[in-house]
């Protein structure tokens, strides 16, 4: 990254003018300090499919966008093998920008001025790479996604196609209606962020409330009987362990 | 123009031909009337006796007062205000007067006049108090903090926005850039005004348009707006500045959260005497947000009361993906 290439720089906002402002802005900057623009999003969907072929070395990235903020985003772009160096820009957050002085994140106010994005774009490959517990120390509330780097693309799981999310080893399971993913996350950590989504039915496993279709008793391997849950969309049935069977009458009370 | 330093003398009668006002003088001498038969009795049937005799002079008296006070507002309106009070107070002796004697015709003799008389100037001085301590509640001294931090809660947000929109059509269209400087220089002067004179409603959806045409800079095609105004009375009063913040609401919590295009419908209709006003847009309840719109409403809203008293409404309702404001207030001609 120290090498004298250009600074690969990807434009992340929602907004068109605002876009094309930071176009203008980063095209002036080219005058002093080699750069290119990697590329431009309107969404975080978008910039995520962006990347492979942006692979920017800076993104400047709207935290106020709909779908999936700003502040969001960067967790994702986290979960790559070198993560960019991301400079925030916003209109007006007085609370979130306290914040982010406290952390010594890197932030740009709207409308933007030469003069700071210059100096913002000069440090960049200094810039002290995010950290995820500030992220989320930034944005408590839980993500609207979960993510994994498949060959270096980032894939979203929308949380709301989450089934259940299950502990093994050193992984946690995602499962949707299609298919698995593996998460390098801590069920724990999960269970926290999503309080209230999902709910404990096993020390290793936990299930989306909204796909709870009802439960069954069925024998384990020692053939004693347990009770199961049965799950919307899928046909894998999940045990429900004896410390967690008060779930059982609690679901039973809610269908009343 | 009253100016905020002229809180000396803030006295005044209130609006008789005002809903509100009347209902409120019915309340308080019925409730007073219910008062004076407690006092002499808790038994329910006496009471009830009680109750039908006092409003045998009371109720007449009531109504007529209300009708005179109603038909003599202008007048009074032209004196100052102890002239205008000893004025409403001769009224009601006159008219007091006059009932007694027409019910002594009627039901024989009900007693002293000088009782009468001195019930009467009771009920007018507790009313008359009362509408000048509430009178005072409401006056332009203690209300201009609000008025103002009404006037200046355009959203922060907003502002820089817009003015970023701007700067980015500058060098590609300055022509495009020009306007929407102008739009902004409108909509600020409007918002730096004082805004406690109403306004018509014309002029009022004219502001609207030009804040919608700086909010579509930013915003595109994501930002869609349904105007149903074919019927609207176009010298309808109403208080300046309560469409467009709501307006503001609506882009923020109905458009901005979404990446694909939603619709914003504006109906203004007259009915009989009333002007009636739905504002709808897209939403989904995700719960961000609220505080900042509860606080517009609120303000919203007593501006309104202050306007119209009891004649303005303003009421939301939420469907599963969409929120709604209706506003009624009196269909009030612009001279």
């Amino acid at each position: 990254m120290t090498d004298g290439s250009p600074l690969r720089v990807l434009i992340v906002d929602d907004e068109p003018p605002a876009r094309s402002r930071i176009r203008d802005l980063l095209s002036d900057c080219a005058l002093k300090l080699p750069l290119e623009i990697a590329g431009e999003a309107a969404t975080g969907r978008e910039a995520l499919a962006a990347l492979p072929t942006a692979d920017p070395d800076v993104v400047l990235l709207d935290i106020r966008m709909p779908e999936m903020d700003g502040l969001e985003l960067a967790q994702h772009l986290l979960k790559l093998d070198e993560p960019p160096a991301v400079i925030f820009t916003t209109a007006y957050d007085a609370y979130a920008l306290k914040a982010f002085e406290v952390h010594a994140v890197d932030y740009l106010l709207k409308p933007i001025r030469l003069g700071r994005l210059f100096d913002a774009l000069s440090r960049a490959r200094e810039i002290t790479p995010l950290r995820l517990d500030v992220l989320r120390a930034l944005k408590p509330e839980p993500r609207r996604h979960l993510s994994v780097n498949e060959r270096g693309r980032i894939h979203l799981i929308p949380v709301a196609e989450i089934i259940y999310l299950k502990a093994e080893l050193k992984y946690v399971t995602a499962r949707t209606a299609q298919r698995e993913f593996l998460l390098e996350e801590s069920l724990t950590n999960l269970e926290q962020e999503f309080l209230g989504h999902f709910v404990r039915v096993h020390r290793n496993c936990l299930v989306a409330k909204s796909a709870i279709r009802g439960f069954e008793r069925a024998l384990d391997a020692d053939g004693e009987g347990q009770w199961v849950v049965v799950l919307d969309n899928i046909r894998e049935k999940l045990a429900v362990s004896r410390r967690q069977q008060q779930i059982v009458r609690e679901f039973g009370k809610s269908l009343k | 123009m009253r100016s905020i330093n002229q809180n000396a003398n803030t006295s005044a009668l209130p609006n008789f031909r005002n809903l509100g006002i009347l209902l409120r003088i019915l309340v308080i001498v019925d409730g007073m009337c219910l008062a004076a038969a407690l006092l002499e009795t808790t038994e329910p049937l006496t009471l009830m006796n009680k109750l039908i005799d006092l409003s045998a002079v009371v109720q007449p008296t009531l109504l007529a007062s209300l009708l005179v006070l109603a038909a003599a507002s202008n007048l009074l309106r032209r004196l100052s205000y102890w002239p205008a009070v000893a004025t409403v107070i001769a009224l009601e002796l006159t008219i007091v007067t006059v009932v007694y004697f027409l019910e002594r015709g009627i039901f024989g003799n009900p007693g002293m006049l000088e009782r009468y008389w001195i019930f009467t100037l009771i009920v007018a001085g507790v009313l008359i108090g009362y509408f000048d301590l509430r009178g005072r509640a409401l006056s332009p001294a203690l209300t201009e903090a609000r008025l103002q931090a009404l006037q200046a809660r355009i959203r922060p947000h907003f502002l820089f926005n817009s003015i970023n929109a701007v700067l980015s059509l500058i060098r590609k269209s300055p022509a495009q850039a020009e306007h929407a400087l102008e739009d902004m220089a409108d909509l600020f002067r409007v918002l730096m005004a004082d805004n406690r004179e109403l306004t018509t409603i014309t002029r009022e959806i004219e502001l609207c348009r030009q804040y919608l045409a700086l909010e579509q800079l930013r915003l595109g095609e994501r930002l869609q707006m349904t105007w149903d105004i074919a019927s609207m009375p176009a010298d309808a009063l109403i208080p300046p500045l309560v469409l467009q913040p709501l307006l503001e609401n609506a882009v923020y919590h109905g458009i901005e959260p979404s990446s694909t295009p939603g619709v914003i419908t504006l109906r203004v209709s007259r009915d009989r005497d009333q002007i009636h006003i739905v504002l709808r847009n897209p939403y989904r309840a995700d719960g961000e947000h609220h505080v900042g719109n509860r606080m517009a409403l609120a303000n919203i809203r007593e501006r309104l009361t202050l306007h119209f008293d009891a004649e303005a409404s303003l009421k939301t309702g939420a469907t599963a993906d969409s929120y709604e404001v209706r506003i009624v207030i009196p269909y009030l001609k612009s001279s």
